[in-house]
């Protein structure tokens, strides 16, 4: 009974608020400490208000999925001016969404209604790099191609990396506990983000921005923001553990003439490279074949594609060229020789633009899906050996509806990490309607749940699958997140509706 | 059915092994040349060349009877031969210098080149020469044209189309120009220089890399084809180009104004 209570109680304060919408006051309050081009508001004020449109590129999310109502964007330079804008919110009942880059693909950075956007891009310094160590110190808003640049002269490398990486900020990385394409070589976020500076929903600076490798004092408390989605706080500085940068890379392209080889043919890999491997990536022919329509890197010939139902990419890095070269030659001579090869064809860089346009065909697929029409797109975890399984059976499932065509699904693909069991199962869509949505779910989460997997690998929860988080995480979980949040964020200013209904 | 008469083409490509193009350059700290410890790879042009070669394969079928592939070079360059064979050349020829001697100038290449094909007699005989326009290492684009002189043969330099008729020997070339292209006609033999835009190379499959470790290369020294690589030229001294200076920022219309005078700018 008091169960029952507490939950619609804590339920009471998270969804059922209202909250003020921002008003002339609180621009006016913002303009003290801020300067004109840190604020866009479409409301009347003394300093000029700008076009509903010029928002936008706010308002709206990368897929062109979600849309948010905010009538105002604040820019805020320093972790001081980020704490005044939250206190001030948290007093006057002002709901916030703290946005990045925009890349993410769950709708996490868009308003449900009008909340304020609070946007890190004007927290895009580094604020101290130890090449000893390779502890970079960093504000929240910097892009991550940037600090990848920044820290190249000293030969360390980001130990995150994923398509989005020429908007994308570190703070949205951490914010979404983003895997990428590094997380088999590197580990997860959880691992490498070493302190964080947060700004509690009161204002209040948390400041763990420590530079420690090992820290056993008491509850990590950093890492209840990692994967938070900026509903526990909003992160404004990062210190993330960056690996030596590998002084030897490679990669080929493999062409499979059936999916049944490609967990026979990671087993062998993972045995032949051992420490070299650095990614092992999945991509079937339908996702391979947008890749290349939409100029996502160049393709392979007819003749090395011809009857390959995927493709797996494989990188090498190392320190010694020669060594890993030697290594993955004889792999491949042993693929190619074998008396029933799990593998067709397949191409092998030859120079460093041939290793960029191999990676595009992988890293372009994201791109290319939303080039050719509308992607409803799962981001799961499931047992290796039930990836094919699941596009399959999910394309099945389209087709007995009548929904695959021209008209409404025009393709159903899976492409990945198979190295971290993560399948990226998405639908091409002509436009986005209620009936393909209906007959995707619940059916993908309850294959999903079926497995025992994950509904949301990587990607988050977002604004988009609150209602399918009970999939992933039993009834004790939901009731512990609730606790949380309602602990961080008394009032459910910070980013409402989000991962929690 | 081919007539008799008309002899099958023999195709050669020299190839170099060049610092890669991605690869951020910096002089060496003696200021005598350029840091040479980094990425290698076959020079672009080369690579378009080699490209080339397989393509009038692809479309002259039998009409092709040999593409050989050149290089000289350090031990190292044997692995861009590997790759010109693995892209579809036959065989190839290393004419191997020391590790440590100094690289080869462009006219001391093109003997070399020359010797090579004065070499080849018979049903060997080179027709058609495909090379880079230059290679990105020294930017010489001198190599081609003195090879062309030393063989007397016709050049078509900076193709960016090569149609071949094997029956009446001669070819159709497409070549960039200054505001636009020409066309010319030549008689083969020739010497055909590449462009950018003459194709896009493709990758080395996995198959042909292994059929291409099988493939014959000749070893051969300068001494073999009685040419001398000592350079002509001495270079007295590499820089970096100077240092961009950052712009800085002024508040106001008059604070410019005020830099731009003390900058010596004036209205006329
Ligand atoms: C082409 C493409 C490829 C991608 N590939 C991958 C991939 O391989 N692996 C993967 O995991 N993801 C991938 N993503 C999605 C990924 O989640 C995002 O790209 C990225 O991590 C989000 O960063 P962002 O700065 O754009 O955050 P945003 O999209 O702006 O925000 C994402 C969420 O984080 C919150 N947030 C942002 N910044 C902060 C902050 N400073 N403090 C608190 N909360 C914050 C937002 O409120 C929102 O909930 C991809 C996206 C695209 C478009």
């Amino acid at each position: 009974m008091s169960f029952l209570f507490r939950r619609q109680h804590l339920a009471f304060i998270s969804r059922c608020r209202p909250f003020s919408s921002v008003g002339r006051a609180d621009v006016d309050y913002f303009r003290t400490f801020l300067p004109t081009h840190a604020i866009l508001t479409t409301l009347p004020n003394d300093s000029g208000s700008v076009a509903p449109a010029e928002l936008d590129v706010y308002n709206r999310d990368w897929m062109g999925k979600y849309t948010g109502r905010a009538t105002t964007v604040v820019k805020p330079r320093s972790t001081e001016e980020v704490s005044k804008i939250v206190r001030w919110c948290n007093e006057y009942d002002i709901a916030i969404v703290p946005q990045g880059g925009n890349t993410g693909l769950v709708g996490g950075s868009i308003p449900v209604n009008d909340e304020l956007i609070l946007s890190l891009a004007n927290m895009n310094k580094v604020r101290s790099f130890d090449p000893v160590s390779g502890i970079l110190i960093t504000d929240a808003g910097c892009i991550l191609q940037e600090l990848t640049d920044y820290i190249a002269p000293h030969n360390h490398i980001m130990p995150i990396d994923l398509g989005a990486k020429g908007s994308c900020q570190i703070g949205g990385n951490v914010a979404t506990n983003a895997g990428g394409l590094r997380l088999l070589r590197y580990g997860s976020l959880h691992g490498s983000v070493l302190g964080l500076e947060v700004v509690l929903a009161d204002g209040t600076v948390l400041d763990q921005l420590t530079a420690l490798r090992k820290d056993n004092t008491g509850y990590d408390i950093k890492q209840l923001f990692i994967g938070a989605e900026g509903t526990l706080g909003i992160v404004t500085g990062v210190s993330i553990l960056t690996p030596a940068a590998p002084q030897a890379s490679n990669n080929v392209v493999l062409a499979l003439p059936h999916f049944d080889n490609v967990l026979p043919l990671y087993r062998k890999v993972k045995r032949s490279l051992s420490e070299i491997l650095s990614a092992f990536e999945f991509i079937d022919r339908t996702a391979y074949d947008l890749a290349v329509k939409h100029g996502q890197g160049r393709g392979l010939s007819d003749e090395d594609v011809a009857g390959a139902q995927c493709f797996v990419l494989v990188e090498t890095s190392g320190g010694r060229r020669e060594h890993d070269e030697e290594k993955l030659n004889d792999l491949l001579a042993e693929l190619l020789d074998a008396e029933n090869p799990l593998i067709l064809s397949g191409v092998l860089s030859q120079n460093p633009a041939q290793f960029s346009s191999l990676w595009a065909l992988r890293e372009g697929v994201t791109e290319a899906i939303s080039k050719e029409g509308k992607a409803y797109k799962y981001d799961i975890s499931i047992p290796l050996d039930k990836f094919k399984v699941v596009v399959d059976a999910t394309r099945e499932h389209l087709a007995e509806r009548n929904l695959i065509g021209e008209h409404a699904v025009k393709h159903v693909m899976g492409y990945g990490h198979v190295g971290d069991g993560n399948l990226h199962l998405n639908i091409c869509a002509a436009e986005y309607t209620q009936e393909i949505q209906d007959a995707l779910e619940p059916f993908v989460y309850e294959l999903v749940a079926s497995y025992r997997g994950s509904i949301s690998a990587e990607h988050g929860i977002g604004a988009a699958k609150t209602h399918a988080l009970h999939y992933s995480k039993d009834e004790v979980s939901i009731e512990l997140m609730r606790k949380l949040k309602a602990l961080f964020d008394p009032r459910g200013i910070l980013n409402p509706k989000k991962i929690l209904e | 059915m081919r007539p008799s008469a008309a002899r099958l083409l023999n195709i050669l490509v020299p190839v170099k092994r060049s610092v890669d193009y991605a690869v951020k350059i910096r002089v060496n700290p003696q200021q005598t040349g350029v840091d040479l410890n980094v990425k290698h790879s076959m020079n672009p042009f080369d690579e378009i060349a080699v490209e080339e070669a397989v393509r009038l394969r692809e479309r002259l079928k039998d009409g092709v009877k040999s593409i050989k592939a050149v290089t000289i070079g350090p031990p190292k360059a044997s692995e861009t031969l590997r790759t010109a064979l693995a892209m579809g050349a036959d065989s190839a020829i290393h004419v191997e210098i020391p590790e440590s001697a100094p690289a080869p100038e462009p006219l001391g290449v093109a003997k070399a080149l020359h010797a090579l094909i004065q070499r080849g007699d018979g049903e060997g005989k080179v027709d058609l020469v495909i090379m880079g326009k230059q290679a990105i290492d020294d930017d010489a684009g001198q190599t081609g044209q003195m090879l062309a002189g030393l063989l007397g043969w016709g050049q078509a330099t900076f193709a960016s189309k090569v149609q071949v008729d094997v029956e009446k020997r001669e070819a159709v070339v497409l070549r960039e120009i200054d505001g636009g292209s020409e066309e010319i006609r030549c008689r083969l033999p020739l010497v055909v220089t590449t462009d950018l835009r003459l194709n896009e190379p493709r990758y080395a499959s996995l198959p042909n890399i292994m059929k291409a470790k099988k493939k014959p290369i000749e070893k051969l020294t300068a001494a073999d084809l009685g040419v001398d690589f000592t350079p002509r030229l001495e270079t007295l001294k590499v820089t970096e180009p100077p240092v961009r200076v950052g712009g800085g920022k002024v508040e106001s219309v008059d604070e410019l104004v005020a830099k731009l005078k003390d900058a010596g700018f004036t209205a006329a």
